[in-house]
């Protein structure tokens, strides 16, 4: 299966740029599907980036961030070719990983 | 007997003392932790809060003050309330974390990102919301809350998705 994942990390000088993307419902266990009955919550609780063997960023997100979460931050420290490992764990205990070399 | 019991019982005192010690120390560890935003815990209980005062207090165990070197940048109308782009960003110095709330949602915390040491303070995402609502962001910088709001008018709801 393809990645949950995608990344853009671009280093310019010593600022990287990072961009992800993932694949995720969010439910928020407030919708009801077409039969009427509650869509579970379900939802990313925690994403990490982690470059050079160092946390550099670590979300905690709530049901009301956005299906398919977006989110932009940038770090010092890293440079070309460096490895970003990004990892999320879901509320149902799903995770998935990715690393991304640093453009 | 004497001779030979008389040394045990400071031992077995001073060994108990040192359990008791140790037996204190564990039991102020959760209460510790408890606030402390910069602690590796998913804030379970700060996102079950329904209100942005009651979320702060739960995540961070203090009140903010607003403050004009935390910019946070939301669109005035937000056209669907699913996927409403907000970013903020800081000149302020340390900042360990940095949190978003949606007063109207019906949980009021949204978001909240750990700021590790060299890492811009600065984040943008994408929110929901449920109506049109005061969106309020946190930053955590020395010790210190600071915060900013915006209210977004939202004109399809945030919850059909």
């Amino acid at each position: 299966m393809a990645s949950s994942i995608r990344v853009r990390a671009n280093a310019n000088g010593d600022i990287t740029e990072v961009q992800a993307l993932i694949q995720h419902p969010m439910d928020t266990g407030l919708v009801k599907d077409s039969k009427g009955e509650l869509i579970p919550a379900h939802f990313i609780q925690e994403l990490k980036f982690e470059c050079n063997g160092k946390d550099v960023f670590v979300a905690n997100w709530g049901t009301a961030v956005s299906k398919d979460p977006y989110v932009k931050f940038s770090f010092k420290g890293a440079k070309k070719g460096d490895e970003l490992k990004i990892s999320w764990t879901d509320n149902k205990g799903a995770s998935d990983t990715t690393t991304a070399k640093i453009a | 007997m004497t001779t030979t019991t008389g040394p045990h019982p400071t031992r077995r005192l001073i060994l108990q003392g040192a359990a008791s010690v140790a037996l204190i120390g564990l039991g102020n560890l959760p209460f510790a932790a408890a606030h402390a935003a910069a602690n590796d815990k998913y804030p379970e209980e700060a996102f079950k809060q329904k209100s942005e005062a009651d979320a702060i207090k739960a995540l961070y165990g203090r009140n903010a003050e607003p403050s004009d070197k935390v910019k946070l940048d939301a669109p005035e109308i937000a056209e669907n309330g699913g996927v409403v782009p907000v970013s903020v960003t800081t000149t302020l110095d340390k900042v360990t974390s940095i949190s978003f709330l949606v007063a109207e949602n019906p949980f009021a915390l949204a978001a909240s990102y750990k700021i590790a040491d060299g890492t811009i303070p600065g984040v943008a995402n994408r929110l929901k919301m449920a109506k049109s609502t005061k969106l309020v962001a946190i930053v955590e910088a020395d010790g210190k809350l600071y915060s900013a709001t915006k209210d977004v008018k939202v004109t399809v709801g945030g919850c059909g998705g």
